[in-house]
């Protein structure tokens, strides 16, 4: 490469690195701008404030905020744990043992990737209204799974097939049985994928707006994308945009922190699964 | 990466003779016994509620009256099919959806280019930072543009006044027009890095050989991207545009957030939504699922057939 092309695809670099980072900058940046401070039309606040935190920490936006947060960690890291293992067993059988049918559900769980959420809504809407589920978190808990059983099962698919199994064949020669192979030597050389893919399916749960805002109705299992959205309606605020953007900077932080930890692994899973390697 | 599949899993071929001895039959029940309980919960929250959906479009009802519920027949698609706002909803969807994923297949290519070419150092940072929209919840990316637009908090109209017809007065969010494209803008940004992850991945098979024997015959950068390029990573952009696709067709999130239907921004899923949600008109909004979870199915269909995208592919076989 000649220096003007490297030049040339840094320059590249640069505008990606500004595009991907530019809103983010943004919403913190907001976050940072008292009440008076909120329409100055500048990007940057002319003085930093922290009376967005403290408003949706310990004021009156606490109460809709924090059980939220609570809610979201709790339901997306148990429906993040059951498809984990749930499509562990799967992915295991897909990638690793003949049987008929292995088309099948690796079609079914493309089919369901693909299905659009909205057309589930309506029907558990009504549902959980008459056994009880409705604004619980096994309602939110339950369809999540469509959210994440699918990715799940893809990713670890994918990832389970560059597994060496000849270990696993080794320790049948030695008398271990199909299931202890599995559990005993398959398990451990697994982890790295099945956390990958915990991460992936983590975000997906964690992004969820629809389920959210119609299977919930309370602060008993409203997570917070749905709190942020009904934020500006249900506050008394002159203008909520501050307190919003703070919370929005604070459920921001947990992904942008498995993102920079987890960054390649992530990136090898979002495309093994998605595309021939 | 994914040949482990043509290796024979067990030591005896199962189609010796038709007949299954023990242990294909063994393999066979832990094969189920292990994906069965996945594949179940699978159809459980999916196929179940879809079925139920069709079920509830045949009737008349409505939550707060069930008393007064009444079998119609496809009555309900009549009245969908029949009222502007229905149509309405699927052209914003469908613009929404044809702008963002142009855009994006441009835009993510070019992503893919740069962090093909950068240097070493400054791979892993753009592979970093491109995952950061990918992973901001829709909800906050919506919120963010929602703000830079807006006219009490906003920057855009201070920053932009230069552009004639642009003022400290512009509303955004006040227009069809302008809506869409902020909404447009909000969902370009957050899913174009999912697209080039996906160009990048099909950019990385084009065989290097090919490359150098077409730069060798004198082919310019644009014919090569045109003649080697593009034709050798076609399964990986047809890929990448059906899920987009699919994944664009059900826009909510970011319609919820900046206009929540006004000035005739709403889309299907918003429309399902606000019939069954809102007015818990459950037939009604049953039927409007049931028409979009038909246009979702077609649309595969129609990628599937018509442009031969190979699924396979897609499920790293």
């Amino acid at each position: 490469m000649s220096t003007r092309e490297k030049v040339g695809w840094g320059i590249g670099g640069l505008i990606i690195i500004v595009y991907c980072l530019f809103p983010v900058a943004w919403i913190i940046s907001l976050s940072f701008k008292s009440s008076d401070d909120i329409s100055n039309g500048q990007f940057l606040p002319t003085a930093f404030s922290g009376e967005n935190y403290e408003q949706i920490l310990v004021g009156d936006a606490a109460g809709l905020f924090l059980p939220a947060l609570v809610n979201s960690f709790g339901i997306c890291l148990i429906a993040t744990f059951i498809s984990c293992l749930l499509s562990m067993f799967a992915a295991y059988a897909i990638a690793r043992l003949d049987f008929p049918g292995k088309k099948l559900i690796l079609s079914t769980a493309l089919a369901v990737a693909i299905f659009p959420v909205i057309s589930i809504v309506t029907p558990l809407f009504n549902l959980w209204r008459q056994i009880g589920l409705y604004n619980t978190w096994p309602g939110l808990i339950i369809p999540y799974l469509s959210l994440t059983l699918p990715i799940s099962i893809w990713t670890l698919s994918a990832f389970f097939r560059e597994i060496p199994w000849e270990m696993e064949q080794a320790a049948q020669v030695d008398g271990a049985t199909p299931w202890q192979a599995f559990r005993k030597v398959i398990v451990p050389l697994a982890a790295p994928g099945v956390f990958t893919t915990a991460i992936i399916a983590f975000f997906l749960a964690w992004n969820d707006f629809v389920y959210g805002i119609s299977l919930t109705s309370t602060e008993a299992a409203r997570p917070v994308p749905a709190a942020l959205g009904l934020f500006s309606g249900a506050s008394q605020f002159e203008s909520p945009n501050g307190p919003i953007a703070a919370a929005a900077v604070i459920v921001t932080i947990p992904v942008v922190l498995l993102v920079l930890l987890f960054q390649r692994r992530i990136v090898a899973g979002l495309t093994n699964g998605a595309v021939k390697g | 990466m994914s040949t482990t599949l043509d290796r024979p899993t067990s030591a005896v071929d199962p189609t010796r003779d038709g007949a299954l001895n023990e242990k294909t039959k063994a393999e066979r029940r832990l094969g189920w016994y292990l994906a069965g309980p996945a594949f179940v919960v699978m159809l459980l929250v999916t196929a179940y509620p879809i079925v139920q959906a069709v079920f509830d479009s045949l009737f008349d009802y409505r939550l707060t009256d069930p008393e007064n519920s009444s079998f119609v027949g496809l009555g309900n698609y009549g009245v969908i099919l029949t009222d502007p706002v229905w149509w309405t909803s699927f052209g914003v969807t469908a613009f929404i959806t044809v702008v963002t994923v142009a855009v994006e297949l441009v835009l993510g290519f070019g992503l893919a280019l740069v962090m093909l070419n950068a240097l070493r150092g400054l791979r892993p940072v753009l592979r970093t930072v491109i995952l950061i929209p990918y992973a901001v919840i829709t909800v906050v990316s919506a919120f963010a543009w929602q703000f830079a637009f807006s006219v009490d908090s906003g920057f855009v109209n201070s920053w932009f006044s230069w552009i004639p017809g642009v003022t400290a007065e512009t509303d955004w969010l006040g227009t069809q027009g302008l809506s869409l494209f902020v909404i447009c803008l909000a969902e370009i940004w957050k899913t174009t890095p999912f697209i080039s992850l996906l160009l990048l991945a099909g950019l990385a098979q084009v065989p290097d050989v090919l490359q150098e024997a077409a730069k060798v015959d004198g082919a310019t950068w644009f014919q090569r991207l045109r003649r080697v390029t593009l034709p050798n990573m076609k399964a990986a952009i047809m890929v990448a545009v059906l899920f987009r696709t699919l994944d664009a067709f059900r826009v909510f999130d970011s319609v919820f957030v900046m206009t929540a239907g006004a000035n005739s921004t709403e889309t299907v899923s918003f429309l399902a939504y606000r019939q069954t949600i809102e007015r818990v008109e459950i037939g009604l909004g049953s039927a409007v699922s049931v028409l979009l979870f038909l246009s979702v199915v077609l649309i595969s269909a129609l990628f599937i057939k018509g442009f031969k995208v190979d699924l396979s592919q897609a499920r790293g076989e």
